[in-house]
């Protein structure tokens, strides 16, 4: 098969678009699960950030105001979370459950009159070099900033939490608060930060689909991707890096059955679709068979919930 | 200052009350949303709570809407009474509707009184083998069951979608992602002519008597309530983990699957990419709301049915999204696990003053 060398190079920069939200939603909901606190309500608080952030734009007609607001929004409804589960020391599952459904109805009430709206354009960096370069142009250049963002946090992420010593803090606390406590360090509070953060993270990632990669409010227009960064972060065994490299792979897939449709490849789409899921349980279980193994990669107290007696 | 303290013991009626104060509480909150979206707000809450129930056919659609949601919380209440945490009911609800619906279409020019229970009976096993799956992964591999079970929503919602579209398509249905009708004979009967409410609600009932006697009246149950309780306790009396955490898995796909089976030969009757508005995740709003007690779960059923009604008719009446009903799904949770916090613990107001550890 003859493959044109600029559409292999559009075909990689699409597969590394449609990754972005996934990664910046994992990489937010990692943090989050390194200090502990397993938040099922990453796709509630994502598609809040999607509408927030469309709202936003069409009212104040500023994207830096809509893109700032997406995050406060993600950030709020993590807050709900946080202090559901920090304070008042309820069930994770449950309480991130809800933040789902929660978050999935509240946006569509909110989104009721954005429906259908045109949204707008978003500045592109480095439009020329796009044209100019084969192959590598379109698939480094011609991006949102989010774009670009995206791609250096997981970087960021690692160095933060293998370099530095709030990095340290963060693991020290989800492996063992009880200990971390004995320390001086104040649990609550850094759980409470690493849950903002990822709420903000996944309220940016949100509205990376409603203002630039869709630009439009469509009812549930995160379509499960939060699932699917929650599944990553687990595929990934809470390593920043390979969250990368995971959401390059989903996202590829989603982008892939796209094109294999057009060329008329018989593998059913749906089963495509099904891979990184299937993929992510045996990733599981190659990880947890070996309590050393699960240990070293998962964090400890994940999930539980911490009280301590005063 | 403040101080927290756990409470030493816990008064059973307040721990029954608790969820009608989250129901209050929603309520209230409700109106303000709607308040704040520019809607009247007792008149919101009314089209959305009022009219719905307030003829014979709302009240038939109620149990339509209950009936499924009352068999997976009561399936899940198992696992989560004994710390289980399944929360892929959505997925077994899916895999039994279609291993169900493959029998039904296998019978679908066939008719005889043997073809339901067949079908029934071949949807609580789809249901069952399919919750098997993060049990067995648990069981040996020690992997986290929130995350397979979870991951295997999607899987079987996929394999729907495929044979819907594929393999399992209706020959003369124009390439609808759909299947065949099933025959007269593969459906449930309806109760009453002209309402949609089906024999599928007496499943449910059976289920929740059944339910009761085993966690109550049985050893078995003995020793799932000790298990959620502590775990350390359980091995220490010697009560076998793992046939636990398989047999409730088993009891909760069962649940899962019925309650698919009887969407498709109930109200459905075709498979489809759509046989469940997400009852399998709302389930789990509802296995707490009733405490994962039985006769609770029948209570918090109906008041759940009647947020996805009360959504379909605030959709007709305010225009309002069909999602709402989800605003308020996910604050009655979360007001009953906070209100739980009050359950668990006493707040201690100790003056400003400092004081030591």
């Amino acid at each position: 098969m003859n493959i044109d060398i600029n559409f292999l190079g559009v075909l990689i920069g699409a597969i590394m678009a449609s990754s972005v939200p996934l990664i910046l939603a994992a990489s937010g909901e990692l943090i989050t699960e390194r200090s502990g606190v397993l938040n099922l309500g990453v796709e509630g608080m994502m598609i809040i950030g999607a509408i927030s952030g469309f709202a936003l734009m069409i009212i104040t007609d500023n994207l830096f105001l809509a893109i700032i607001g997406s995050m406060l929004s993600g950030l709020l409804l993590s807050f709900i979370f946080g202090f559901l589960t920090q304070s008042l020391l309820t069930n994770h599952v449950a309480t991130g459950l809800a933040l789902t459904i929660f978050g999935i109805g509240l946006s569509a009430m909110i989104g009721k009159d954005f429906v259908g709206i045109p949204g707008k354009e978003f500045p592109l960096l480095f439009v020329n070099l796009k044209e100019a370069i084969p192959l590598f142009g379109p698939i480094f250049f011609g991006h949102s900033i989010v774009f670009y963002f995206a791609f250096l946090l997981p970087f960021g992420t690692n160095y933060f939490l293998k370099k530095t010593k709030i990095g340290l803090i963060v693991r020290a606390v989800g492996d063992s608060p009880v200990s971390a406590a004995n320390q001086g360090i104040n649990v609550l509070l850094v759980r409470y930060c690493c849950i903002l953060y990822g709420g903000a993270m996944c309220g940016l990632g949100g509205a990376y689909l409603s203002l630039i990669y869709t630009p439009q409010w469509i009812e549930n227009m995160t379509a499960g991707r939060g699932w699917i960064a929650l599944a990553l972060v687990v595929f990934a065994t809470w390593s920043p890096l390979k969250v990368l490299v995971g959401a390059i792979i989903f996202g590829g897939i989603t982008i892939l059955q796209l094109h294999m449709q057009a060329m008329g490849i018989r593998i059913p789409v749906q089963f495509l679709s099904a891979l990184p899921y299937i993929m992510t349980i045996v990733v599981l279980v190659i990880i947890s068979r070996d309590s050393r193994k699960i240990k070293l990669n998962t964090p400890t107290s994940l999930g539980q919930i911490f009280y301590k007696e005063k | 200052m403040i101080k927290i303290e756990r409470r030493d013991e816990t008064s059973n009626i307040i721990y029954f009350l608790t969820p009608v104060l989250a129901i209050f509480l929603t309520l209230i909150t409700g109106a303000i949303i709607f308040y704040l979206l520019g809607f009247k707000p007792l008149e919101a809450l009314k089209f959305f709570f009022i009219t719905p129930i307030s003829d014979l056919y709302g009240l038939s659609e109620l149990l339509v809407k209950a009936t499924p949601l009352c068999l997976i919380a009561i399936g899940l209440s198992f696992c989560f009474k004994s710390n289980n945490w399944n929360i892929g009911a959505e997925g077994q609800l899916t895999f039994g509707g279609i291993v169900g619906g493959g029998v039904a279409l296998l019978f679908y020019n066939h008719q005889g009184f043997y073809v339901l229970p067949l079908i029934i009976l071949a949807g609580a096993i789809g249901g069952m083998v399919f919750a098997m799956i993060p049990a067995i992964l648990k069981i040996y591999f020690n992997t986290n069951e929130i995350l397979v079970s979870l991951m295997l929503v999607y899987v079987s919602k996929l394999l729907l979608d495929y044979l819907v579209v594929g393999p399992w398509s209706n020959p003369e249905g124009f390439n609808f992602p759909e299947t065949r009708q099933f025959s007269d004979s593969a459906r449930l009967p309806i109760l009453f002519e002209g309402l949609r409410i089906h024999t599928g609600i007496f499943i449910a009932l059976i289920s929740v008597f059944l339910a009761w006697v085993v966690l109550f009246k049985t050893y078995l149950g003995f020793q799932i309530k000790v298990s959620g309780l502590s775990l350390k306790t359980a091995k220490y009396a010697g009560f076998k983990g793992k046939t636990m955490i398989l047999l409730v898995f088993m009891v909760s796909g069962a649940c899962a699957g019925l309650a698919g089976v009887g969407e498709i030969t109930g109200p459905i009757g075709q498979l489809h990419r759509m046989i469940s508005p997400e009852y399998g995740f709302t389930a789990i709003i509802v296995a707490f709301l009733g405490r994962l007690n039985p006769i609770g779960i029948v209570f918090a059923s109906l008041i759940v049915a009647l947020t996805y009604l009360g959504a379909e008719t605030a959709q007709i009446f305010l225009q309002v999204p069909k999602y709402t009903g989800q605003v308020f799904q996910g604050m009655i949770l979360f007001f009953l696990l906070a209100s739980d916090f009050l359950l668990f613990f006493r707040i201690k107001f100790l003056g400003f003053k400092k004081y030591e550890y």
